[in-house]
C-alpha cells in the first residue's frame, strides 16, 4: 500500500498568507485593465415612490462621463427587467426580485436608479450631483409588523404585504400546553445587522470582441451562478461568459447573491465595448448590500416539574424588505433552528415573511440560525427562573443525550430531507464549556468582585447548525504535465482559508506537502460547475470531493508508475512526488507519470493507464451534518451605566474531524464576534420614513479588539459518516448561542430575572431601563 | 467651474525608500494616490471615512490613515506601505511571520492597516502587554478573526523584536 | 465616496492664509483632518478652495510658562498627549486624550482642528471651558482672544468669522496642589464620548475645597461648566455627600437626544461620571 503523509489533522501554515502579508494579493479593485471605466448608481433617495422621470442632461456632458443608463436605455440588452429568482421555490408571487435598475416604482432608500459610467469613480459622483429625478412620494413600510395590519399601505403597490406564510408543526402542542406544570409566554425581538465584510462587493466586466466572450471578475460568492445569471438576463450562452474571483476580503453572506449592480455593470461593458468596474464603497454597503435585520418572535414555553421542556408554540414575523432576492430561507432557517440540541416533544410556529420598504435581507453569517437558538435559550432561562432551578442545570435536563445519536427530530430542511444529528455527545460537550470556564468556581469569584463593588455575571448557551449542504461541489484533481498538482474547485475563498484545507486534503493522498498543491476557486475557466460558499459547507463538499478526486488521481499514478517501473501499483510507494519501488533504487517523478499518461503521438500508452492524469468529482452528501456548540461566558456590567464589558468566554465546538484545527478556531474567533457584535453592538437603524440613520462607521458600531476578551476555543471531533473526511463545518457556527449566553449573564451580574432581556441588541440604556423597570414593577 | 479641467498637482512622495513623482488631482486621497498612481494597491479602502483602518500607512514613521490625507499633502514625505515591510531579499519581518504563524490573517484586507499600526505601536512601546495592544488597535476593524490571533501575534512579535 | 472637485492651497504663513480666506467665498481650512476630510469623503462638506494649514510655521507649539499653558492651534493631539510639560502641569490632559479617537487620529488631529469643529462630545473642547481657555483669532484687521464661554455660536459652529482663522489657545494654569478628575462614557474604546466629566479640584490646608471647576460634554450643542455644583462645593469637605450632592446637579441640567441616547440617560451619565470625576479629584488633591 502507498504510503501517505499526515497532512490532515496539521496546523499548516496558510498558502494564502505570503501575498496577503506582502500586499501582493489582488482584490477586485487592485486589477487593473488598460482602459477601464468606473461605474456609479444614482440610488433612490425615498423609501418609496412613483419614479416619474430621471434628467441627466447636465449629468451626461460633465467631465470624465462616458454614459449614464437607465432601465430603459438597458433593456436592449437584457432578457428581462428583473433578476430571477435565485432558489427555486414554489408558493411565492411572480413580481418579488429586484429589478436591475428602477423602473416605476422606488421601493427603498438606495435602490439603484441608474448607473453612471465614467473615466473615474470622482467623476462618476460629481454627475450623480447633476442628476435629477422627478418622484412621488408614497407611504413607506417601516416596520414589518405595522405592514400585516389591514389598513397599512403597501410597501410595493403591486402585491400584499405578506410574501409568505407558513406554519413549522410536530406533536400536540396544544396538549403539552394544557397540561403542562409551567407555562409562560416570551416576547422577543431580535435585529441582526448587516454583513459588514471589509471589502466590499465589486465587479469588472471585460469584453472581449475577438473572442464574443465576456470575462467578470467578481468578489462574491458564487462563480458559476454568477455566470448562469449573467447569461441569462444578458441572452448569452454560458460559455461566452466566464467569471472569476479575485482575493475576496470577506463574504458573509453579503456576496453570496448576484445583485443589480452587477447586472448593470456587465450591461454597460457590453453596450459600451469597454472595461466598466464597481467598486461598492461603505455607503453603498450600507444602503443596497442585504442584511438580515428584524425578527419578532411570540412564544409559549411549557415544561413539566422537572424543567423538561413540554412544547413551544406561537408565531414569528420576519422582515424580508423591500424584495425577496434569493427565498425565504432565511425565516425557514430560523424557525427550524429553534429546537436546538434540545428535546423538544412538540412545536408549532406560524411564520409571516412580511415586506417593508428596506433593503433585502437574506443570510448573514449564522443564516437565521443564532435567531431560533436565541429563543430557545431564553425559553430555558425562563424555566429556570419559574421552577426555581439553576440555569446549567435546566440545559443539563433538555439536551439529546448522548446515547440517543443519530437523533432524527421531526422536522425536514428545505431540501425535504429530514433533519437527523448525525453524531456527537451535546452533554458531554456542555460539561466541557462549564469545566473550560471553572462554572463551579465562579461564585467565588462573583463574591471576590463584588467585595470591590464589581458585579459580575455568567451564562451559557448551546446551539447546533446544520452544516454541508448540498446538493454538490465540484472539484478536479490534474497533475499538469510539468508534474504541477493543481485542485480546480467551484469552492469560494473568502478568508477561510479554504485553498489552505483543500490542498491539505489533497497532498495527503499523494504523498506530498500541501505547498506542493496549487488550488483555484471559483473560476469558471477552469471548473464547469460549482455552487459557491455558503452555509458553512465548503471543507465538507469541496473537500469531500477533493478526497475521492485526489484517490482516484492516487490510484492513476499507481497504475500508471506500476507500468513504467514493471511493478505492481500495491508495491509501489507514492511520496515527496515521486513513485518508487522500496527496496530498489526504481522511481519516478509525478511529471514523468504526467508525461506517460499524455501520450505521444502513434505510440500506445502504457498498459491500464487512461490519458491526462485527473479526476473529477462532484460529491453529492446525503443531508446535512450537524455540529453542536456549547458556549459560556463570564462579564462585568456597570449598573450605574448600563456598560457590559467581556470578561471571558469559552467555546466548545464539534467539527468533526479537524483538518487545519487553527483554521478551524480562527473560523470560531470570528462566528463568536460577529455574534457578539449582534448582542451588543450593531444596529441598523431605519426611521419611521423608512430612511436609514445609520449609514457609516461611527453610527454602525462594530467590535472593536479593546471590547472582546480572550476566546477559549476547545474543538470537538465527533466524525459523521456522511462524507468520507467525517468533516462538520464550522464557519457559520460560532455566531449561534453568543448572544443569549451574554444576555442571560447580564441578567445574573445586575440581579434580573432570567429571560428578561428579550431585545437583542442591548444598549447600555436599555439595559438601564430594564433595571428601572424591575425595580418599578 | 466645472468646466475648466481639475488642475493635477506633481507629488513626490518616497515610499518604503523609493521616491516617486506622480501627477493627481487635489481631491486624490493618499491611499488612493498609493493605489492607482503608484499602482501600491497594498494599502486597501474599507470605510472612505476614517474608522476601519485599514488604509492605514506610516507617513513620517506616524501611522495615520491614508484616506483622511489628501495626496498632496503628502509631497515630500516618507511613506511606508505594506509593501516594504519585507526584507530585500524577500524575507517576512518578524511582525509578518508572526501573524503567519498566529493565523492573524484571514481575508487579508484589513492586514495592511493593522500591521503598519503596529509598526509604530512596537516601536514605541516595544514592552507593551495585551491590553496595551487592543488599545492600541481600537482604530482598526477585522470582521473575520475576532482580534485574537492578532494580538497574539503581536504580542509573539513584541518578543521577537525584544 | 470621493469628494467633491475643489481647488488647493497651501499657504505658508498665516498672513498668506488670510488671504485666500479672505477671497474665497466657499474655502474650508484643513488642519488634522480627521473630520473635514471624512467630511469631504462623504460629500457633506463641498468646499470650492481648501486652505492647507499644515505647511504654516510656527502653528504647532506647545510652550508651557509659569501662567499658562499654551497650544498653537496646529498642536497635534499626539504631540500634547506625550508633552512631559503639559503632562507636569496639567495632567487632566494625559487622561481625557486617552479617550479622544485612536492612535491614528491623535497622530494627525489637532487642537485647533477638534475646537472648530466644535463636536458636543470632544474631549479637548470641554479641557478648554474647564480651564477658561482663551482663543486667539487672527483676522485680516488684527487678532483676536475670545473668552472660551464665548467660542461655541450654536451646533458644531464656532464664533469664528469665514476670513479669520483660529491659532492658538491660552489656559490659565493652576497653582497649588490640585487634582483632576476626568470620566467618559462611550460604547467602545475610542468612540466620540455619550456624556464626559472633568473636574479640577484644589483644598486648603484644611481639606476644604478652596477651588473647583466642573464641566460636561456630550450634553449640549458646547460643553456646560457646572457652575452651581462648583459654588455649591466651595468650603465644603470633599466627602461623599457633598460630591454626591454636586453629582445629583449634573443630573438636573439640559441634555440633548438623538436616536440612541435618551435626554434622561445622559442626564444620568452625567450625575454617575461628575461623582467618579470629582471622587477621583478629590482623591488626588491630596
Amino acid at each position: 500500500m502507498p504510503v501517505g503523509k499526515t497532512v490532515i489533522g496539521r496546523s499548516v501554515p496558510r498558502l494564502e498568507d505570503s501575498a496577503l502579508l506582502r500586499g501582493e494579493a489582488r482584490f477586485l479593485d487592485d486589477l487593473r485593465v488598460p482602459g477601464v471605466l468606473h461605474a456609479a448608481f444614482l440610488r433612490s433617495p425615498v423609501a418609496h415612490a412613483r419614479l416619474r422621470s430621471i434628467d441627466a442632461d447636465t449629468a451626461r456632458i460633465m467631465p470624465g462621463i462616458v454614459a449614464i443608463l437607465t432601465l430603459e436605455d438597458l433593456r436592449p440588452l437584457l432578457s428581462a427587467d428583473r433578476i430571477p429568482l435565485q432558489f427555486r421555490n414554489t408558493g411565492l408571487g411572480e413580481d418579488i426580485t429586484p429589478f436591475v435598475l428602477a423602473s416605476d416604482e422606488l421601493l427603498f432608500v438606495g435602490e439603484t436608479i441608474a448607473i453612471i459610467v465614467a473615466e473615474s469613480r470622482a467623476e462618476a459622483e460629481d454627475a450623480i450631483d447633476a442628476m435629477d429625478i422627478e418622484f412621488e412620494e408614497l407611504a413607506p413600510v417601516a416596520d414589518v409588523r405595522d405592514g400585516l395590519v389591514d389598513t397599512a399601505p403597501r410597501a410595493c403597490t403591486e402585491r400584499a404585504n405578506v410574501y409568505r406564510d407558513f406554519e413549522l408543526a410536530y406533536g400536540d402542542t396544544e396538549a403539552a400546553v394544557a397540561r403542562a406544570a409551567c407555562t409562560f409566554s416570551l416576547s422577543i425581538k431580535q435585529h441582526r445587522g448587516a454583513a459588514h465584510p471589509m471589502e466590499g462587493r465589486g465587479i469588472l466586466a471585460v469584453p472581449d470582441t475577438l473572442r464574443d466572450h465576456l470575462q467578470v471578475w467578481s468578489s462574491t460568492q458564487l462563480s458559476h451562478e454568477a455566470r448562469f445569471f449573467l447569461s441569462r438576463m444578458l441572452g448569452l450562452e454560458e460559455s461566452q461568459i466566464d467569471v472569476a474571483v479575485p482575493e475576496v476580503g470577506g463574504g458573509f453572506g453579503a456576496k453570496y447573491l448576484v445583485y443589480p449592480e452587477e447586472i448593470a455593470v456587465a450591461a454597460a461593458a457590453l453596450h459600451l465595448k469597454r472595461p466598466v468596474k464597481w467598486v461598492e464603497d461603505r455607503r453603498e454597503h450600507f444602503l443596497s448590500a442585504i442584511q438580515e435585520r428584524d425578527q419578532y418572535w411570540t412564544v409559549d414555553v411549557a415544561a413539566d416539574a422537572d424543567g423538561r421542556l413540554q412544547a413551544i408554540r406561537g408565531d414569528m414575523v420576519h422582515d424580508a424588505g423591500a424584495y425577496i432576492p434569493q427565498g425565504i430561507n432565511l425565516a425557514y432557517n430560523a424557525a427550524t433552528a429553534l429546537p436546538g440540541p434540545y428535546v423538544l416533544p412538540a412545536y408549532r410556529l406560524a411564520v409571516t415573511v412580511g415586506a417593508t420598504n428596506k433593503v433585502p435581507t437574506i443570510p448573514v453569517r449564522g443564516a437565521g440560525y443564532p435567531e431560533g437558538t436565541f429563543v430557545m435559550e431564553r425559553a430555558l432561562d425562563g424555566i429556570a427562573d419559574r421552577l426555581g432551578l439553576e440555569r446549567a442545570e435546566v440545559r443539563r435536563r433538555n439536551l439529546i443525550p448522548g446515547d440517543r445519536m443519530p437523533y432524527a427530530t421531526p422536522m425536514s430542511s428545505r431540501s425535504g430531507a429530514a433533519i437527523v444529528y448525525d453524531s456527537g455527545d451535546f452533554p458531554a460537550m456542555f460539561a466541557q464549556a462549564l469545566d473550560a470556564i471553572d462554572y463551579a468556581g465562579f461564585e467565588t469569584r462573583r463574591a471576590a468582585a463584588a467585595a470591590e463593588g464589581r458585579h459580575l455575571g455568567i451564562g451559557v448557551g448551546c446551539g447546533i447548525k446544520g452544516t454541508g449542504r448540498g446538493p454538490y461541489e465540484s472539484a478536479t484533481v490534474r497533475i499538469g504535465r510539468s508534474g504541477q498538482i493543481n485542485v480546480f474547485t467551484g469552492a469560494m475563498p473568502m478568508g477561510q482559508g479554504v485553498k489552505t484545507a483543500l490542498a491539505q486534503i489533497c497532498a495527503e493522498q499523494l504523498g506530498v506537502d500541501a505547498t506542493n498543491v496549487r488550488v483555484v476557486c471559483g473560476d469558471t475557466t477552469t471548473i464547469p460547475l460549482g455552487l459557491g460558499g455558503f452555509a458553512s459547507r465548503q471543507t465538507v463538499v469541496a473537500g469531500s470531493s477533493v478526497l475521492r478526486a485526489a484517490e482516484d488521481v492516487r490510484d492513476q499514478i499507481l497504475m500508471a508508475a506500476a507500468s513504467l517501473l514493471e511493478a505492481e501499483p500495491t508495491q509501489l510507494d507514492l511520496r515527496e512526488g515521486m513513485v518508487g519501488l522500496p527496496g530498489t533504487n526504481r522511481r519516478v517523478s509525478l511529471r514523468d507519470v504526467a508525461e506517460a499518461a499524455a501520450g505521444s503521438p502513434g505510440y500506445a500508452l502504457p498498459t491500464g493507464v487512461k490519458p491526462g492524469l485527473e479526476a473529477s468529482v462532484n460529491f453529492m452528501p446525503d443531508g446535512l451534518t450537524y455540529g453542536m456548540g456549547a458556549h459560556a461566558v463570564e462579564l462585568e456590567v456597570d449598573p450605574d451605566t448600563g456598560l457590559v464589558t467581556l470578561l471571558r468566554y469559552v467555546v466548545v465546538n464539534d467539527c468533526g474531524r479537524a483538518i487545519n484545527p487553527k483554521l478551524v478556531i480562527g473560523q470560531l474567533h470570528g462566528g463568536v464576534v460577529h455574534a457578539i457584535g449582534n448582542a451588543l453592538f450593531e444596529f441598523m437603524g431605519y426611521d419611521a420614513q423608512a430612511q436609514p440613520t445609520t449609514t457609516t462607521f461611527a453610527e454602525y458600531l462594530l467590535p472593536t479588539a479593546p471590547g472582546i476578551p480572550s476566546i477559549d476555543v476547545r474543538i470537538a471531533e465527533y466524525p459523521t459518516a456522511s462524507n468520507p473526511l467525517g468533516v462538520k463545518g464550522v464557519g457559520e457556527a460560532g455566531c449561534l448561542p453568543v448572544a443569549a449566553a451574554i444576555m442571560s449573564a447580564v441578567e445574573h451580574a445586575v440581579g434580573l430575572r432570567p429571560a428578561t432581556l428579550c431585545s437583542v441588541p442591548l444598549a447600555p440604556p436599555d439595559l438601564i431601563h430594564a433595571m428601572g423597570q424591575a425595580r418599578g414593577a | 467651474m466645472t468646466d475648466t479641467p481639475e488642475i493635477q498637482h506633481d507629488v513626490t512622495v518616497t515610499v518604503n525608500g523609493r521616491p516617486y513623482t506622480a501627477a493627481c488631482v487635489a481631491r486624490t486621497s493618499l491611499a488612493d494616490f498609493l493605489r492607482h498612481e503608484l499602482h501600491l494597491t497594498g494599502t486597501h479602502l474599507g470605510c472612505e471615512h476614517g474608522v476601519c483602518g485599514a488604509c492605514t500607512v506610516l507617513v513620517d514613521d506616524q501611522a495615520v490613515r491614508g484616506c483622511l490625507m489628501l495626496a498632496v499633502q503628502a509631497n515630500g514625505a516618507e511613506v511606508r506601505t505594506i509593501e516594504g515591510l519585507a526584507a530585500e531579499d524577500g524575507r517576512l519581518s518578524a511582525l509578518q511571520r508572526a501573524f503567519s504563524d498566529h493565523h492573524a490573517v484571514q481575508c487579508g484586507f484589513c492586514t495592511p492597516g493593522i500591521l503598519m499600526t503596529l509598526v509604530e505601536v512596537l516601536r514605541d512601546t516595544p514592552d507593551i502587554d495585551e491590553r496595551g495592544i487592543r488599545e492600541a488597535l481600537s482604530g482598526n476593524l477585522c470582521r473575520c478573526t475576532g482580534y485574537q490571533n492578532i494580538v497574539d501575534a503581536a504580542l509573539a512579535a513584541a518578543n521577537a523584536i525584544r | 465616496m470621493k469628494p467633491g472637485r475643489f481647488s488647493y492651497h497651501a499657504p505658508q504663513t498665516v498672513d498668506e492664509a488670510l488671504e485666500l480666506l479672505s477671497t474665497r467665498d466657499n474655502a474650508k481650512v484643513l488642519a488634522g483632518g480627521q473630520s473635514l476630510m471624512a467630511m469631504l469623503n462623504l460629500r457633506y462638506a463641498m468646499p470650492d478652495d481648501v486652505v492647507d494649514l499644515n505647511g504654516v510655521r510656527g502653528l504647532d507649539d506647545i510652550t508651557v510658562t509659569e501662567q499658562d499653558i499654551r497650544f498653537g492651534a496646529m498642536a497635534r493631539q499626539r504631540a500634547i498627549e506625550r508633552d512631559a510639560a503639559v503632562a507636569q502641569a496639567a495632567p487632566i490632559f494625559r487622561d481625557a486624550l486617552g479617550y479622544v479617537g485612536h492612535l491614528q487620529t491623535r497622530n494627525r488631529g489637532t487642537i485647533g482642528g477638534s475646537l472648530c469643529h466644535l463636536d458636543p462630545a470632544a474631549e479637548l473642547v470641554a479641557l478648554c471651558m474647564l480651564y477658561d481657555a482663551t482663543i486667539t483669532i487672527a483676522g485680516k484687521e488684527r487678532e483676536k482672544h475670545l473668552p472660551m464661554s464665548k467660542f461655541p455660536a450654536f451646533y458644531m459652529t464656532p464664533n469664528v468669522e469665514p476670513d479669520e482663522i483660529v491659532v492658538g489657545f491660552t489656559l490659565p494654569r493652576w497653582h497649588g496642589v490640585h487634582g483632576h478628575g476626568f470620566f467618559e462614557f462611550a460604547r467602545r474604546h475610542g468612540d466620540f464620548a455619550v456624556i464626559a466629566a472633568g473636574t479640577l479640584m484644589e483644598l486648603d490646608s484644611g481639606g476644604l475645597i478652596r477651588r473647583c471647576a466642573i464641566v460636561i460634554g456630550g450634553a449640549g450643542a458646547s460643553p456646560l461648566r457646572l457652575t452651581g455644583a462648583e459654588d455649591m462645593l466651595l468650603g465644603q469637605r470633599p466627602d461623599a455627600d457633598a460630591l454626591t450632592a454636586a453629582a445629583a446637579i449634573a443630573g438636573e441640567i439640559d441634555a440633548m437626544e438623538d436616536n440612541v441616547y435618551s435626554s434622561d440617560y445622559r442626564r444620568h451619565l452625567a450625575r454617575v461620571l461628575t461623582g467618579r470625576a470629582l471622587a477621583q479629584a478629590a482623591e488626588r488633591a491630596i
